[in-house]
Parts: structure tokens; sequence; C-alpha cells
């Protein structure tokens, strides 16, 4: 079986470790070896929230600069703080609403022009997938489903050995009841959306 | 039920290393637990916590004031006859050393298994010091896990290999073993486990005063004698490939270099010496070894623990192998290593062109807005600093002021737009800085500490500020909680877990029993009150004591309303 190194990247609070776990969970329940890397502690109040898939039996828990085969990237501004993890071969997958940092608020430093860098990326890596997650967590009815939308873009490129039933099966049983149909609703409108 | 106490035997569970470690300690019958957060140990902490809490199996756990008290209570446990079982983050082993290197002399009757928890590039600490150093300079057996199931399966010999050396057993782990998801196959949960013992007394063995203290020596090194052909033939160690690169890894750098070695297409032009059972070093192992290949690289992070001793018994096989790590900058002392890194360095070993793959020319992408870490919106930490700020400024002393901080959240205090961070060391540091500052300067003193570090060793440094008449302001910040490593008790929470029954000490009480009478309460979100009061103590050149008490507004939402 081919190797996949999978970033997922994001701002705290955003549900990154939740998406990979979930993936890390579809693939070991379909059988594979698989190794997901999580941060705590400090780096999670506020700060950037980074983790890592590695299937194909894969032992590393990180990614270095350049090897990411997908980039799944929560916000825009770090999509870009995250394309040197990638190389010409990388797909990537990018929420488009942004989260301006206290930084930017502050004044001491400038929101990149998140239209010209997502032309960028188009025209210089193998598959983008850029959209408002935001907007398509919000049809599906909960805020918080924007890792499970996002989960439905990366499934439905259809570039991993995980099949969407698997995962949805894994959402089931992993999501509290009650939020099981949105989750649902987000993760199907995601597969719908993974046209690039 | 808890998920950790499943009776699934056989299946497979995605656990974090650390979640590992604790099935690990259930499946071997270990019955006492104890610990001081710090982050990357915290989350086998907190398993065992809700787990003893909950009550559905036969395990004692407690949050202890400090690392140093922690190990005591496993230490004593286990020398009664129940297994038992520390953990800390690397520092915390600071905190505990002076029991560490007595405890490795008396030793323990029941296995007791201590985890170490470093944190190369610094993630979330202080230092990033190695503390396989420890292993080698308590003189005890350490056992370094790769990945979950290693960390599960390593949890469980390392207490069969301390029961059978009678001495306690270092687990050591980094962020990325500790914080990394991984199957685990699950194994039979035990049907007895031991809670209770009768400690059978034996001064000679139990108290070491000098004359016990000098057998107890002997006997440790005697005890470590016997544990080297246990690492020898540990099947943790394992040598695979004949080529005649020779490679040496231990801990997550056996990830990276089996990764290389995959994507190199190399496992068949190296010999790889993969250690998990590295101290006491597996001599003949390694000298065996060395006699096997030309040349021998050494992958590690940090300190050269491997690569000195691989020197050494380079000499005394008699064999000049070039040895590269360290030395030979190969790899730097500090720092994590990552897979990209290591399969460098192994294809220069090879001789080999890395095939990397095509980047991107990113040399456009303009400095990037930064995503600081701070301080959660509507925090009582903020209310606080600022107050203080206010304060200082009404009195002109805002410019001059000198802030030792300490061990927390609050030590985000050090960011804009609140910068009142000037001085920090470890956990309780900024009792003792400031009557150091306060002797050796004349800038008024305001330092910061929490309320589980100011039960961790803030209270002793305390009462030498008081004894010796140091003049500061000391602002206990009391959220009620552990807040940084993910809200675990200490002994002043008013706020509980639900069945969290334990007496509470108020640090008001604390405070005043140690003799201090100029010791205030305020809630900071009272801006008013808060400023006056701040204004009143400052104004004076004496040590005051204030308590800035609001709970955690995260672990208010938690628990606030189940009292």
């Amino acid at each position: 079986m081919d190797t996949k190194k999978i970033l997922f990247t994001g701002v705290g609070g955003q549900g990154t470790l939740l998406a990979s776990r979930l993936l890390g969970q579809a693939a070991m329940a379909a059988g594979m070896d698989v190794r997901v890397s999580e941060v705590h502690g400090m780096a999670q109040r506020g700060g950037v929230v980074e983790s890592t898939v590695m299937l194909g039996g894969l032992k590393s828990p990180i990614i270095s600069q350049g090897e990411a085969d997908i980039l799944v990237s929560f916000e825009p501004l770090e999509t870009i703080r995250a394309l040197n993890r990638c190389s010409k071969e990388s797909v990537i997958v990018t929420n488009t609403t942004a989260i301006v940092p206290i930084t930017v608020k502050l004044g001491q430093a400038e929101y990149p022009d998140v239209d010209y860098w997502l032309d960028f990326m188009r025209s210089n890596y193998r598959r983008v997938c850029a959209l408002d997650a935001d907007g398509l967590a919000n049809e599906a009815g909960t805020k918080k489903a924007v890792n499970v939308v996002l989960l439905g873009v990366l499934m439905g490129l259809g570039e991993l050995p995980v099949s969407s039933d698997m995962l949805k099966e894994t959402i089931k049983r992993q999501v509290k009841p009650k939020f099981v149909d949105a989750n649902l609703k987000a993760f199907e409108l995601g597969l719908s959306r993974a046209n690039c | 039920m808890h998920p950790l106490l499943s009776k699934d035997t056989g299946e497979n569970r995605l656990l974090l290393g650390n979640e590992a470690i604790v099935r690990g300690a259930i499946e071997a019958g270990a019955a006492v637990a104890a610990a001081y957060p710090g982050t990357p140990s915290s989350e086998i902490a907190n398993n065992l916590f809700f787990i003893s809490l909950e009550g559905d199996w036969p395990i004692y756990f407690e949050f202890s004031t400090n690392e140093k008290v922690a190990m005591e209570v496993a230490a004593s446990a286990a020398a009664a006859g129940v297994r038992s079982l520390t953990c800390m983050k690397h520092v915390g082993m600071n905190v505990a050393a002076d029991v560490l290197m007595t405890l490795a002399y008396v030793g323990v009757k029941a296995g007791m298994v201590i985890v170490t928890a470093d944190d190369p590039s610094m993630h979330s600490s202080q230092n990033e010091q190695d503390n396989r150093t420890y292993a080698k300079f308590a003189n005890l057996p350490m056992l370094e896990p790769t990945s979950p199931q290693e960390a599960k399966e390593m949890t469980i010999e390392a207490f069969e290999i301390s029961e059978r050396l009678e001495l306690p057993v270092i687990l050591r782990t980094t962020t990325r073993t500790s914080h990394v998801r991984g199957p685990v196959e699950l194994g039979p949960l035990p049907e007895n486990v031991k809670t209770k013992s009768t400690f059978e007394k034996n001064p000679r063995r139990w108290v070491p005063v000098p004359a016990v203290a000098r057998m107890r020596h002997k006997v440790l090194l005697e005890q470590m004698e016997k544990a080297v052909p246990m690492a020898e033939g540990s099947r943790f160690n394992q040598v695979s490939g004949n080529g005649k690169l020779g490679i040496v890894a231990s801990g997550v750098s056996v990830c990276y270099v089996e990764d290389a070695l995959m994507e190199l297409e190399a496992g068949d032009d190296v010999r790889f010496l993969k250690l998990g059972f590295t101290f006491p070093y597996p001599v003949s192992l390694l000298k065996e070894f060395i006699s096997e290949v030309d040349e021998i690289l050494v992958v590690e992070e940090l300190e050269p623990f491997l690569e000195d001793e691989i020197k050494v018994l380079c000499k005394d096989v008699g064999r000049d192998v070039p040895v590269y790590g360290k030395a030979s900058g190969h790899f730097s002392r500090m720092y994590e290593f990552d897979p990209l890194m290591v399969k460098r360095a192994i294809s220069d070993c090879l001789g080999r062109r890395l095939k990397e793959r095509e980047q991107v020319d990113l040399s456009n992408i303009p400095v990037l807005p930064m995503r600081p870490p701070t301080l959660c919106q509507g925090c009582p930490h903020r209310e606080t600093y600022n107050a203080v700020k206010e304060a200082l400024r009404e009195l002109g002393q805002e410019e001059k002021a000198i802030y030792p901080t300490d061990i927390g959240c609050y030590t985000l205090g050090l960011l804009p737009p609140i910068q009142m961070a000037d001085y920090l060391l470890c956990m309780g540091s900024s009792v003792g800085s400031s009557s150091g500052f306060s002797v050796a300067t004349d800038h008024k003193i305001v330092s910061f500490i929490g309320d589980s570090t100011f039960f961790h060793s803030g209270l002793s440094s305390l009462a030498s500020a008081f004894h010796n008449e140091h003049k500061f302001c000391l602002v206990i910040l009391d959220n009620s909680t552990t807040a940084m490593t993910g809200h675990q008790p200490n002994p002043g929470i008013e706020i509980r877990p639900p069945g969290y029954d334990r007496p509470r000490i108020p640090i008001e009480e604390a405070v005043k029993g140690l003799g201090i009478k100029n010791v205030h309460k305020v809630n900071p979100y009272k801006k008013k009150e808060a400023v006056s009061l701040f204004k009143e103590v400052l104004s004076k050149d004496e040590l005051s004591v204030v308590i800035a008490q609001a709970p955690c507004i995260l672990y208010y939402r938690k628990f606030g309303g189940k009292k």
C-alpha cells in the first residue's frame, strides 16, 4: 500500500484534533496501521494547532518540510503558513473563512490577501480545493462541524485508502448522538464539494 | 465505565502513548499511583485520576502537591509490596531527584514504574533536559517506547523487571511518543489486584543512615550487573539487516529511521539496532554490533547518551569504527528531530543522493501574522494583571517594578499588552527569586504564582521569605484549579469534580499559618476594589500576600454548578 502523510492545521478550538482522530479511527477500523499525532498543552491556548495522520505503515508522528501528501487546513492564513510543508505533488484542502489573529487586530501585522494566495496555490500545486467550510457547517445545522465538512472534502478527493462509508460509521460511533445527523449532513456537503 | 478499563481483550484501540501507559499499568495490576501534572505527561495522571474517582477499578490515585511527594507515595507503596506508578514531565524529575537518588539504594519490593515524559524542542517547557541522564545518574533500568503499543507492553514489562531486581524502573517518553495515537491491542485485565500488603520492617534496608547506605550502594551496583543481561536479551532490543553501515536509535528516532529505510529502500544496506531497553547499556549486544559493521550512525535526540557509550565500547572491542552523530555534526544536541533530517543523514552515510520532492518557490510569502498563545477572553488573570498595573501607574512605580513570575497559564502575562513577567526559573521560583531581588535591588517587586504552583513549591519559599524579612508583594492567582495542564485538583480548590471530596486547605489560612499577617483577598473582577487594595499594599515597603481569587472560566464552565 502507498503511504500517505496528511497534515491538519487550524486554530485552537476548530476541531482539528477530532478530525485527525476520526480519520485515524476509520483507518484502524479498516485494518490499517496508523499514527495520529496531536498537539497538547501550551500550544493549544488560542495558537496554531497541528496534527497529522500517517497511513500505510509509516511510523513517524510528524511531517517534515515539503513532505505532506495532503494538507487539510481549517483557516486560510494557516494554509499559507503550512505551504512549506507541501511539495508540487501535494493536494491542498482549505477553508476560506478567516480567523483574524490578535496581532492583526492590534495592527501589528497584516492579514495576507487570501484570493491572491489561493490563485498561487491553484497554479503551483497538484490539486487545490478551497471552500467556505464554515458556511457549509452552518448549512448542516452546526457551526462546530467545520472539521467534518473538511473531512468530507478530503474523502471525496478519492486520494485515501479509506472509504467514505467507513468514515461515516466512525462518525456515528464517535460523535455524541444528538450531533450525529448534523455531522453526517456536514460530511455529505463536504463530499459533494470535492470537485477540484 | 472508563474506556481504558475495557474488557475487549484482543481488540485494538486507537490510544495515545500516555493512555497506553495507563492501560499497561492497569493490566499489570498497579494499585497505587501518584503524580503532579505536567505536559507532556498529564494524560497519564488524568486518566488514572478519573479511573480512581469513578471507582470501577481497584486503584488508588492522588494528585500529590509535587513530584517529590508523588514519588515518595509510590515508593513506599512499592516498599510495602503494592505495585505503584508515578509520572511526571522531565523537569518534574528534578523536583523528585532527591527521592530518586536514594530510592535507587533502598529499592522496592513490588514493582514500581517512574514515567518521565521529556519535551525536546520545548513545546511547553522551560528547558529540554535529557532525562535518560537520570537513569545513569541514579543507576536504574530504563525503557524507551517508540509507539503506543510498545508503551503499553513496556509498562507491563517494567513492572516485571522492577520486581525481579527490586529496583524502580524508569519509562522514558518524549512529547512525540506520549502524544501520538496508534492501535493498541488490549490485553486481559488481572483477576486480582493486590491493593494492600504488610510492610516488613527492616531498618538495615529501608533506613539509609550512612552504614546502611554504604551497604545498599553495593547492592544497587550488584542488581544493575544483573540488569545487563536482561537488557541484552530484551525483546525490545532488536537487530535487522546485514549492511555495513550500522544505525543505532531509540525512542521516536526509531520511527524516523524505519520510515527513512522504507522510503530509501535501504533496509538491506544497513544493520539497524533498535534499542528499547537502553539502560543499563546492553553491552555485549553493542559490542557484537560494533564488530559487525564498518561505521555507525547514532540517531538519538538531545544528548549523546548512546553515542558516547558506543565510542567507549569501540575502544574496548579494539575496533576503530567511525561513529557519527552529535560530535560529527550529523545531528544537533538541540531540539527534536524530524523524518527528513534523519533521511538526509542516512543517505549521506550511504553515499546516496536523496530524491527530494520538488518544492514550490515560496520566497514571495510575506511575513505572516503570528498567533501567539493568549490568556482566554475573560480570564481572571488578565484582570489581576491590569489591576496591579493600574495601581503601580497611580503610584508612579510602573516602569521600575520587577515582576518575577511562575509556571502556569499566567506565564502568558509575558506577552503584550500585559508584559508583566521579568524572571522565571522553575515551579515556585517566583517566591525565592523575589527574595533575591529584594536584597539586591531597590525596585518594587510584585511576583505572581498560581494556586497549584503555590502548593507545589511556594509554601516553603514563602516561609523562608517571611523569616528572612524580604520585601515584596506576592500575588497568588487562585483560580481554583491547575489550569494549564487540564484542570487537575490541588489542595486549595473550592470548585471540585463530582465525587472529589478530599479536605480543602484555603490558601489564606495556609499563608496566615506561616505567621504572615499582611494577607489580603480580592476578587479581580471588582476592578476598583482590586486597584485600591494593590495601591494600599504596594505603597508600603514590606512583605505582603494578595490572593486574587476567581475561578478559571473554562473550569467553572466544566464543574462550576456541581459542587
